[in-house]
């Protein structure tokens, strides 16, 4: 562990010089969300806020931060849910959320260049109105785009159109020796040495500070259609996954859900959904240029859900059945969330032939631990997100369960071949589990890209490994 | 038991757009859908017909193209559909579409409840409903977000955003259901594939005509553009602006207060 040093007088008055006093926060100006994110129940505080707005502004910190060795952490939104923007060394906490302009559309490469703070959700909107398209769909879309390549975000349109890193054409950034560095750019194929901008997406804010970022698009389709089809068990439900994919129909989202997971949302949104009366359900969306189009994908997906086991097709056709569908598939973990007082996660992938068994192991943990799981997740990727539930059990009797179960579930993902996340990354919440399914000689060779930028290691320290 | 209920096709936006300078609706022919307010009522009706057993009739006015939301009925579980469909109900206002949908629901009796949607996303008067009661001299309660089944009529309630309601009415009645009353179901693919053939019965203007009850005078004058006590001078679209007002005088000096402020609205 780097041994760093607390940020001084003088330093903070060269920030302020740089910055201006109101965009440097210390002490009690700092509000607690800047000391967790969406999962963190105890913050931890960082010694000053430094609200940035310029690239330049950003190379002048990162000179001072690493000459004075100042821990660093770069925070969008404070979304995650692995603690990756929580600022665990203290030090400076970069806010990159006033970086939030749409920079340009470049409607001959396809590419919108963006500042890393916007939302997702503004790219989308800005987008969408002129008939582009954003592909990534991660859950949260008041996540910041700079978040999104940190994590490598994926979401629930990557069965057909993959996840961030694959509309990531370009990055500006700085390194953490204060070096400005472009990798990639507008161009669609690169062949040029190692792939740097591919390290850097899903980098989780180590190893250099995304200051920019060009962001592919494609036209936007202009029909689709959803199905929900309930199943009498997830094990029905998930056999009929490959057959589709196999069958040549592309679902652009093919999630699963279980009835339990479902109540907990009519809970929360205090709203019913159209069908919750089946254990499991498979809820896929079908995208492209013509309703004949989207019809046939629907109807040959149908078929084959019927020949196997479903109990029906539930056509979701018009804008107000897609959000009564999609907002509460959308609302799912905020539903558990407001269902418990606390709860831990596991982002694990798995083949995908494996996730009903993956989930039937979890549901068996329920009763093993006497402690409430709840899952749904994506069945097209093998991405599953199991929750632990604390309701009110006392903190030592939750840490020893809550870390019992954690360590079973990581220990099966690692029998199925699987990796520890799909989508949220490791932050330091996960780190522990990184070597055992990465591999040490993996995290090995992390730690010594990770060296090569970092020298001094001050930037998000105590993060992946 | 035999519940009606009534259907309208609408453009499939969730802006009706129109035309700046005619003022008239832009419809794209190709993107339409049942109008989304309809969803709760033949949803309230299907659930009746699951609880307690009952024949669910739609009935929609319209262009033949309307055809594809009544097949739509059907995926979701309806078991007849009928549509009124013939030139001479083109161009109806309120007036003319109530009575043409009174008369198609005559056709149909006997029946028990008929139930509408508050309120279309097109037309947007939210008057259909209560018009055909009147029609058909039935008893009717609006904005109904609670319907309960009484051995000799129905038990409902109707929420006025200031107050709710609780009515009983007597067996046949109409309602007007509003939104918080359910969750529609979904399309059933199933039901789709089973009913893609069946009938779906066409009243033109010769068989309302048949029809023996309530005849008026000059009654062909009664219907579409002919029938309609209202034109359409302008189309535009609305600034959303929702208040509640609440006046606690009593008598004249209520009524002077009531008077003043939408005076100042504008709207006298």
């Amino acid at each position: 562990m780097p041994e760093f040093n607390q940020i001084s007088e003088a330093s903070l008055a060269y920030f302020k010089s740089i910055l201006g006093e109101e965009r440097v926060l210390v002490g009690e100006q700092i509000s607690p969300d800047f000391g967790r994110d969406e999962l963190t129940f105890k913050p931890v505080m960082p010694e000053a806020v430094l609200q940035v707005e310029t690239e330049e502004e950003i190379r002048k910190i990162v000179l001072e931060a690493n000459a004075q060795l100042y821990p660093l952490t770069v925070r969008g939104q404070g979304t995650g849910l692995v603690g990756g923007a929580v600022p665990i060394r203290g030090g400076i906490l970069l806010d990159m959320s006033k970086m939030d302009s749409i920079l340009f559309l470049d409607e001959d490469n396809l590419t919108l260049s963006v500042e890393p703070g916007v939302l997702l959700q503004d790219v989308t909107a800005y987008v969408e109105a002129r008939g582009y398209f954003y592909p990534p769909d991660p859950g949260e879309k008041t996540a910041s785009i700079g978040g999104n390549i940190a994590t490598n975000a994926g979401g629930m349109r990557a069965v057909k159109y993959g996840v961030t890193r694959d509309y990531i054409r370009g990055l500006r950034a700085i390194t953490p020796t204060g070096q400005p560095l472009q990798v990639g750019g507008n161009i669609v194929k690169n062949s040029s040495g190692y792939a740097l901008k591919d390290l850097l997406i899903g980098s989780e804010g180590t190893l250099a500070i995304i200051t920019q970022a060009t962001l592919r698009l494609l036209p936007l389709p202009k029909e689709s259609i959803s199905m929900l089809a309930p199943f009498s068990s997830l094990n029905q439900a998930m056999d009929c996954v490959a057959t589709i994919l196999k069958s040549g129909s592309q679902p652009v989202a093919l999630e699963f859900l279980e009835r339990q997971t479902i109540l907990d949302t009519e809970n929360f949104l205090g709203k019913k959904f159209p069908h919750s009366t089946s254990p499991a359900y498979l809820l896929l969306s079908f995208d492209g240029n013509s309703k004949e189009h989207v019809d046939q994908e629907f109807a040959q997906a149908a078929e084959i859900c019927l020949s196997q086991g479903a109990l029906d097709a539930f056509i979701i056709d018009t804008e107000e059945r897609k959000s009564t569908v999609w907002d509460a598939r959308g609302a799912f973990l905020e539903a558990i969330k407001a269902s418990t007082d606390e709860l831990d996660e596991c982002d694990v992938v798995v083949p995908r032939p494996q996730i009903a068994e993956f989930m039937a192991f979890a549901h068996s943990l329920e009763e093993k631990y006497q402690m409430p799981i709840r899952g749904f997740g994506h069945a097209g990727d093998g991405n599953l997100h199991v929750y632990v539930l604390r309701d009110g059990i006392d903190e030592k009797t939750w840490q020893s369960k809550r870390k019992n179960i954690m360590e079973e579930l990581y220990q099966k993902a690692f029998e199925f071949k699987g990796q520890v996340s799909g989508e949220h990354g490791i932050g330091f919440e996960k780190k522990e589990y990184l070597p055992l399914l990465a591999g040490p000689e993996a995290v090995e060779l992390m730690r010594g890209i990770k060296a090569v930028f970092d020298p001094n290691g001050i930037l998000n320290p105590g993060k992946i490994f | 038991m035999h519940i009606i209920v009534c259907i309208k096709q609408v453009p499939d936006s969730s802006e009706v757009q129109t035309d700046p300078k005619t003022g008239n609706l832009i419809r794209d022919s190709a993107k339409t859908k049942m109008n989304p307010y309809d969803l709760y009522p033949l949803e309230e009706a299907l659930k009746l017909k699951e609880s307690r057993g009952a024949t669910v009739s739609v009935i929609s006015m319209g262009p033949l193209q309307a055809l594809s939301t009544l097949q739509e009925a059907y995926a979701l579980g309806a078991d007849r559909a009928f549509l009124l469909s013939d030139r001479a109900f083109a161009g109806a206002d309120v007036l003319a579409t109530s009575y043409t949908l009174a008369l198609g629901i005559e056709s149909l009796a006997p029946y028990d409840l008929i139930l509408c949607g508050k309120q279309t996303t097109d037309g947007d008067t939210a008057q259909v409903g209560a018009s055909i009661a009147q029609w058909l001299n039935l008893p009717s309660v609006c904005y109904v977000n609670r319907l309960e089944v009484m051995s000799d009529g129905f038990l409902v309630e109707a929420d006025y955003d200031q107050f709710v309601q609780e009515v009983k009415l007597k067996a046949p009645a109409l309602l007007t259901i509003d939104k918080e009353a359910n969750t529609p179901r979904l399309p059933s693919y199933l039901l789709k594939k089973k009913n893609a053939d069946k009938k779906i019965e066409i009243l033109t203007l010769d068989d309302l005509l048949k029809i023996k009850t309530n005849r008026l005078k000059d009654e062909q004058n009664y219907f579409g553009s002919t029938g309609s006590a209202t034109q359409v001078e302008r189309m535009f679209q609305p600034v959303e602006e929702k208040a509640n007002l609440v006046f606690k005088d009593q008598g004249k000096e209520l009524a002077k207060v009531a008077f003043q402020a939408l005076r100042d609205r504008n709207l006298l």
